[in-house]
């Protein structure tokens, strides 16, 4: 035994000390996500981000310089997130990180980030926090925050003038404060709003007949969902069997992204109020282009997962560009008031909260030859739907 | 409003159907082979997806039941397939040892199941014939649950009927009761095994098969269910179909209840009763095993002869072995030196050296105090928790954080070491995970006081242990010390009585050991090593969230001790850098590099049926 296991750790230390070779003709930027556990989403991401590499090197690259990035599994929690973030950092030698699905995995990674002075630019987390609460000078966050999300229905919610709704959500984080912010939103909008009941149910593990027969007991006008994925499939099905969706407005959250809306086939209700992505029927020259390109690529349609990767991958290359580099400090300084063109058309990077003003489109949902569409929808600029630069200022504690 | 609860709790049977098919495969399976089979849930996750790809493919009722039934059979053939190319080869291992090769099947056939169809969830058509909904209490029923509320009690009979009155049945029952003896009857034990882990898979097959018009196959369900089909099986009684039965009704009415109930005023004071279906199976199971130690309906089990080899004792190191110790320890001090170039060495050493202490900790109870907790994570997430707190609400530096890290964790492991030691076996595993997930779910669910979901930020290392370095030698220091403690206690008379209350609880008592005293001692001493190492981990991530506490970190901990070897006390150190350097190794390489890590560990396990340092040993022993 005693023999081994110097070997071992010999072997060991050998591979652990190795230095890795660095080029010095290409951009390098690190990515990470959740890609195990939440492949659904990440796939098509990474395709967004394989594609735009390949355009952007097709075109010249960065400052004439190639990009590379080099991705990696975060294991879906972040002890090890962290970890991997330091690995691109120490080992690899990038200074500018993004990424990252889950909320408290993004939390962390921002969190590291402004500790160490590492540029992230958090890609798909929605949790407010990251650019509010929790933000800090080295953290830009790309998509639609929960609470854009919530704004960009509220008008329709409002303008159904229902008096009696019923909340049905995950009960972690993202859910809880979607809800939360729906709440506030609605009572001051519409003042005299009941909620009837608030269903907080357990991620992945809804228990779907209960929680549609207690939402349709409660005699509901209304019904706000948050439950996405395999519980949204488990809701809707049980809910249409049992007539719980008939003559209630339904609004819900990320429902008409595809890939939550496509796994629900024929099932898919009629007239929810969602937020999502249409892709089939955007006819913008931005979003046309995007289109061709990602179908002659992967010869599949893309989600919206593609979109965020593949503006990820632009984000960061239009603000290494205006930056000069991908030094930390001079990547946070261009990346405020970063203009951004995408698939979605222009957006920018708000200096005030670090927020891209990237949006998402609103529209209901309905069937077209079997299949599940977003409809007459409509695109709603994030910029719209945030509070203005001074308000944000209070919510931002750690930066000020 | 009663009419609501009543018609509930008729939509809970249906519910309580679904559980019981998984917990009775689990049931039979531990019953007879005493393998505790992680990948049951897979099982039942790839017969969701067989299920739903054959009722697409094939219309009409052909295609949904007639794929029902082809669908139970492969699974079977999966299972057996499973026992005879696998589990046979390693049934003379240490006890627990197996658990280890069916963890690696988690990750392959999770991989598996990716690679074949896709990251997308996939909705199976509804049941043919079973569409729509009937009219009851005033409400809709529909008509598929109701099917379902019968075909439970259907499969309970017919399995009933199975054991009591067949020749198969007997044997099971006896093998179930006396292992050995059926064998030295004459039965054949490779055949009566493999059956039995065929007929369990297939009952996983048929209860994932039978949810395809519910719910969508999609790639998480595999360990969803298996949590809940073990939480269904221990508060049934092991090896009891008809507890099993009972328990997945009780679980299951008791959370529709909570969901029924919903949002209610007490006394001022807004409770939302939805909130407790994340953790109501495991209070009921801690409740039942307190007040019921063998679950509803199961009896103490008859002792199993172990086929295993017998333990040696365990004998202070000998020079050799000091000598490598003393290379760790200077390996360890010179790192930073070492690593001036590559400080990503010390990245990965301060994670290595945090699971070490984990492992060795949880070893110290499971090995020489033969108490295998499922739970261990609690003890982890308390000293993270304790110091993130302590960081996050008094402001607290990194040296007051760490103090106060192992008291958090000593206080938990008193309270439930307390109940864990009137148990033993897989009773007292299924009670520290109970544990374990009530902890979770405080941590979780206390948004105020514990950050919820998203966990407690900013915790980083206060100078003078603000860099990489500094901070790496006080890991490892603090890491050296933890290990040696535990070691000197289990040379001292304390370690010796641990084992002796192991070996022979009757005989211990009656040369005047207090048992229970002694192994409670232990829980807590293990407890509070253990939350040494989480609060480590907080100030090295800067943060903690729930998932430090989860069951993931739990399995982590059971892996790294059965790869290392549970019966050396170099097992755990070895085996924890071994699964630590490998999974971060692995995640790189590959996309799919849970698969990757699945196939390396049964390789492992094949090649080692003692663990990595059992096995070095022998090699050692041999050649000396």
């Amino acid at each position: 035994m005693i023999r081994r296991v110097p070997l071992l750790a010999a072997a060991t230390l050998a591979a652990v000390f190795a230095t890795p070779v660095v080029a010095q003709d290409t951009v390098k930027v690190g990515e990470l996500n959740s890609y195990k556990s939440q492949p659904a989403f990440l796939e098509p991401y990474k395709r967004g981000i394989d594609l735009a590499v390949e355009e952007i090197n097709k075109s010249g690259g960065v400052n004439g310089r190639r990009l590379e990035v080099i991705s990696r599994d975060d294991g879906g929690n972040p002890g090890d997130a962290v970890r991997v973030a330091e690995e691109l950092v120490t080992r690899e030698g990038v200074t500018a990180i993004a990424g990252t699905f889950l909320s408290n995995v993004g939390l962390a990674v921002t969190e590291y980030a402004g500790k160490n002075k590492v540029f992230f630019l958090a890609a798909e987390p929605l949790t407010d926090k990251i650019t509010w609460q929790n933000g800090n000078k080295y953290t830009y966050r790309l998509r639609s925050s929960t609470y854009m999300q919530v704004a960009m229905l509220m008008p329709d919610a409002v303008a159904a003038q229902k008096k009696r709704w019923a909340l049905v959500y995950p009960n972690y984080e993202y859910g809880q404060s979607a809800v939360a912010t729906f709440k506030s939103m609605l009572i001051a909008k519409q003042p005299g709003v009941e909620f009837v009941t608030e269903q907080a149910t357990p991620l992945g593990k809804l228990d779907a007949g209960a929680v549609v027969q207690a939402i349709d007991d409660a005699k509901p006008d209304a019904i706000f969902n948050v439950l996405f994925g395999a519980d949204l499939a488990k809701f809707v099905r049980e809910g249409n069997t049992r007539g719980v969706f008939n003559n209630r407005f339904v609004a819900s959250l990320l429902s008409g992204e595809p890939e939550y809306l496509d796994p629900l086939k024929d099932e898919a209700p009629d007239g929810w109020v969602v937020t999502g992505y249409p892709w089939y029927a955007i006819t913008t020259p931005e979003h046309k282009a995007f289109l061709a390109a990602y179908q002659a690529r992967f010869n599949d349609y893309p989600r919206l997962g593609s979109v965020v990767g593949y503006v990820t991958i632009r984000s960061l290359a239009a603000g290494i560009a205006k930056a000069g580099g991908t030094d930390a400090e001079k990547l946070v300084a261009a990346f405020a008031g970063l203009k951004v063109d995408g698939p979605f058309g222009p957006f920018s990077f708000r200096a005030s909260d670090h927020q891209a003003t990237m949006g998402a489109y609103v529209g209901k949902t309905a069937l077209r030859d079997g299949k599940p569409v977003m409809v007459d929808f409509k695109y709603v600029d994030g910029g719209a739907v945030l509070p203005s630069d001074a308000e944000v200022k209070t919510l931002r504690p750690a930066v000020n | 409003m009663l009419q609501a609860l009543l018609f509930q709790g008729i939509d809970g049977l249906a519910a309580a159907s679904g559980l019981f098919l998984v917990a009775a495969g689990l049931s039979l399976i531990f019953g007879v082979t005493r393998i505790i089979n992680i990948a049951h849930g897979s099982l039942y996750m790839l017969g969701t997806y067989v299920a739903a790809t054959i009722a697409s493919r094939v219309a009409g009722g052909l295609g949904f039941w007639g794929g029902i039934v082809a669908t139970a059979l492969l699974i079977g053939l999966v299972g057996a397939a499973i026992e005879i190319v696998l589990l046979r080869r390693i049934y003379r291992a240490p006890e627990l040892f197996q658990l280890l090769a069916t963890f690696a099947l988690v990750l392959i056939i999770s991989d598996a199941v990716l690679w074949l169809w896709g990251p997308e969830d996939l909705l199976g058509p509804r049941a043919p014939g079973l569409r729509g909904a009937i009219e009851v209490l005033g409400r809709r029923l529909p008509s598929y649950n109701l099917f379902l509320i019968f075909v439970g009690p259907l499969v309970l009979i017919a399995l009933h009927l199975a054991l009591a009155r067949t020749r198969f049945g007997r044997l099971v029952r006896a093998a179930t009761q006396d292992r050995e003896m059926v064998g030295a009857l004459g039965v054949n034990q490779a055949a009566l095994f493999t059956a039995v882990f065929a007929l369990g898979s297939l009952l996983a097959g048929l209860g994932g098969a039978l949810q395809v018009a519910r719910e969508p196959a999609n790639l998480l369900t595999d360990l969803v269910v298996i949590s809940d089909a073990f939480v269904v099986v221990v508060v049934g009684g092991m090896g009891s179909i008809t507890g099993a039965y009972l328990a997945a009704v009780l679980i299951s009415e008791i959370k529709a209840l909570c969901i029924s109930i919903g949002v209610v005023s007490i006394a001022g004071m807004t409770v939302n009763f939805s909130k407790l279906t994340l953790v109501a199976e495991f209070l009921v199971m801690a409740i039942v095993l307190i007040v019921r130690p063998y679950g509803l309906l199961g009896r103490l089990q008859g002792v199993v002869r172990t086929v295993a080899a017998p333990e040696e004792p365990m004998r202070p190191a000998p020079i050799a072995l000091k000598a490598t110790g003393a290379a760790v320890v200077i390996v360890l001090v010179l790192a930073p030196f070492l690593a001036r170039n590559t400080p990503y060495a010390l990245v990965l050493g301060v994670d290595v050296l945090i699971a070490v202490l984990f492992a060795a900790s949880l070893h110290f109870i499971m090995g020489p105090g033969g108490m295998h907790s499922f739970g261990h994570a609690a003890y982890f997430g308390l000293g993270a928790y304790g110091a993130g707190l302590l960081v996050k609400w008094a402001a607290a530096t990194l040296p007051l954080g760490l103090l106060i890290a192992p008291f958090a964790a000593l206080l938990g492991a008193l309270v439930f070491g307390w109940f864990a030691v009137r148990l033993s076996g897989v009773y007292l595993a299924m009670l520290t995970l109970a544990f374990a997930q009530i902890v979770w779910s405080i941590a979780t669910q206390w948004t105020e006081f514990t950050g919820g979901s998203n966990g407690i930020l900013g915790i980083w290392p206060t100078a003078p242990f603000d860099s990489r370095a500094a901070f790496f030698l006080l890991t490892a220091a603090l890491v050296v010390a933890g290990v040696l403690l535990l070691r000197r206690v289990i040379f001292a008379p304390f370690g010796y009585a641990m084992r002796a209350g192991r070996d022979s609880p009757l005989r211990a008592e009656a040369i005047g050991i207090d048992v229970r005293r002694v192994h409670w001692m232990g829980f807590a001493l293990a407890g509070a090593v253990c939350g040494v190492a989480g609060g480590l981990f907080a100030f090295a991530k800067g943060s903690i969230s729930p998932e430090t506490i989860d069951v993931g970190r739990s399995i982590d901990g059971l892996v790294m001790v059965l790869l290392g070897g549970i019966q050396s006390l170099s097992g755990p150190i070895i085996g924890a850098s071994v699964y630590t350097v490998l999974q971060d190794t692995v995640m790189r390489q590959t996309e799919y590099w849970r698969a990757m890590l699945g196939a390396i560990i049964l390789a492992l396990v094949l090649l080692f049926p003692d663990g990595i340092a059992g096995g070095l040993a022998k090699l050692w022993r041999g050649r000396a």
